[in-house]
């Protein structure tokens, strides 16, 4: 049976390998399956985690301004959303 | 002679970059005792029949908590009302309170968000005075925040998906501790494992007047930049611009640059100097669209 462990990451820069700079981890294993690094940020960046089994399912879409908000900041622009999908059959890895 | 407890321009330009500032036990414990007592009193009997309520909102400041009361008591320090008046002038009005408590070993995780709705775009801006009236251990339920995220426009519940951002804090602190929030800084309440209850009230306060010059001013000529100070040309070692380029770690050079950008147009406001400017990023895009204008 599996099921899925889903990784958002946020950057810093629009590239994979920009550093950390927030984070967030669902758990659909519910503990059973592998364990995210407990450091602040659990990765580095992006390809920290690919080097750690996750699987890069989306990454944001680079927009351009719209008139008159250039220079207005909102949510955090570079996120990476990273999938590990984790076969429970035989319980906890 | 009497002290002025209004916050010097230092502090206001750090609030400014970092959208709080925190006071560490400015309410003596005698205060801080009562009002326990009095928020578990507030907690109570706020939305019944009878008993303690709130003040009605839009009530000046001067009419709210009337004696005897530790939460007026506390709101008419005179260290209080000197950062109150610092912010939203002498004569705020009362927005909205609340008590918030966490019971010993409460697991609630409240999500990241900002309070009310999406603002308008302009400069103005609310307080938000969370007073803690006793010690807070690290971790032990201490209002997760922040620093700098007060002036993005985000809808609040677009803030849920960040369980966390590099750089934010979490509220330790002596008891009577006050931070003033901008009320646009992202915040959270937090879990507490701890093994007491940990009570905080927290109150919105809205301006009256324009919020110019409102603080001690004394130190202003002198920290004041002029709009020529640029990072990559020349600046002056200490002073707003300075403190203004605080870049704080979860940010993007586009976010910071963006922030100075946005905490130049708060400092223009409070300072009512239409020149004012931080690396040249407003003064060089008002030069060239003068230009068109003079066609």
């Amino acid at each position: 049976m599996e099921r899925q462990q889903v990784l958002y990451l946020w950057a810093n820069g629009s590239a994979l390998d920009s550093g950390t700079v927030g984070w967030a981890v669902h758990d659909g294993t519910d503990g059973e399956g592998p364990v995210v690094p407990d450091a602040r940020p659990p990765y580095a960046n992006g390809v920290a985690a690919l080097r750690d089994g996750w699987m890069l399912l989306q990454s944001s879409q680079l927009t351009a301004p719209l008139p008159g908000n250039e220079h207005l900041n909102d949510y955090l622009e570079y996120e990476f959303v990273f999938e590990r999908r984790v076969d429970i059959s035989d319980g906890p890895s | 002679m009497t002290t002025d407890h209004r916050l010097t321009t230092r502090q206001m330009a750090e609030f400014v970059a970092n959208g709080f500032i925190r006071f560490d036990a400015v309410v003596p414990p005698d205060i801080n005792e009562r009002g326990i007592e009095e928020m578990r009193r507030l907690e109570l009997e706020r939305f019944g029949p009878d008993g303690l309520k709130p003040p009605h909102t839009g009530t000046p400041l001067d009419e709210c908590y009337p004696a005897p009361s530790a939460i007026g008591d506390y709101l008419r320090l005179p260290q209080i009302r000197g950062i109150i008046e610092s912010f939203v002038g002498a004569n705020p009005t009362f927005d909205h309170d609340f008590t918030h408590h966490l019971t010993a070993r409460s697991t609630y995780l409240q999500p990241l968000h900002v309070d009310a709705i999406t603002d308008s775009p302009d400069t103005t801006f609310d307080v938000q005075l969370f007073w803690y009236p006793h010690d807070v251990a690290p971790g032990e339920g201490g209002t997760r925040f922040v620093p700098g995220s007060h002036l993005r426009r985000v809808r609040s519940s677009g803030l849920d998906r960040y369980q966390h951002i590099l750089g934010e804090q979490q509220f330790a602190g002596p008891a009577g501790t006050v931070v003033v929030f901008h009320h646009g800084l992202w915040h959270a309440g937090q879990p507490n494992p701890g093994e007491g209850d940990r009570w905080m009230h927290k109150v919105r306060l809205n301006p009256t007047v324009p919020q110019v010059r409102l603080w001690n001013t004394d130190d202003l000529a002198e920290l004041q930049n002029p709009p020529s100070d640029h990072v990559f040309a020349r600046m002056l070692p200490d002073s707003v611009a300075q403190i203004l380029r605080t870049m704080h770690p979860w940010m993007s050079i586009t976010d910071y640059r963006n922030e100075q950008v946005q905490r130049s147009g708060l400092w223009r406001y409070l300072t009512g100097d239409d020149t004012y400017d931080v690396d040249h990023y407003l003064t060089r895009l008002e030069g060239r669209a003068a230009l068109l204008g003079s066609q």
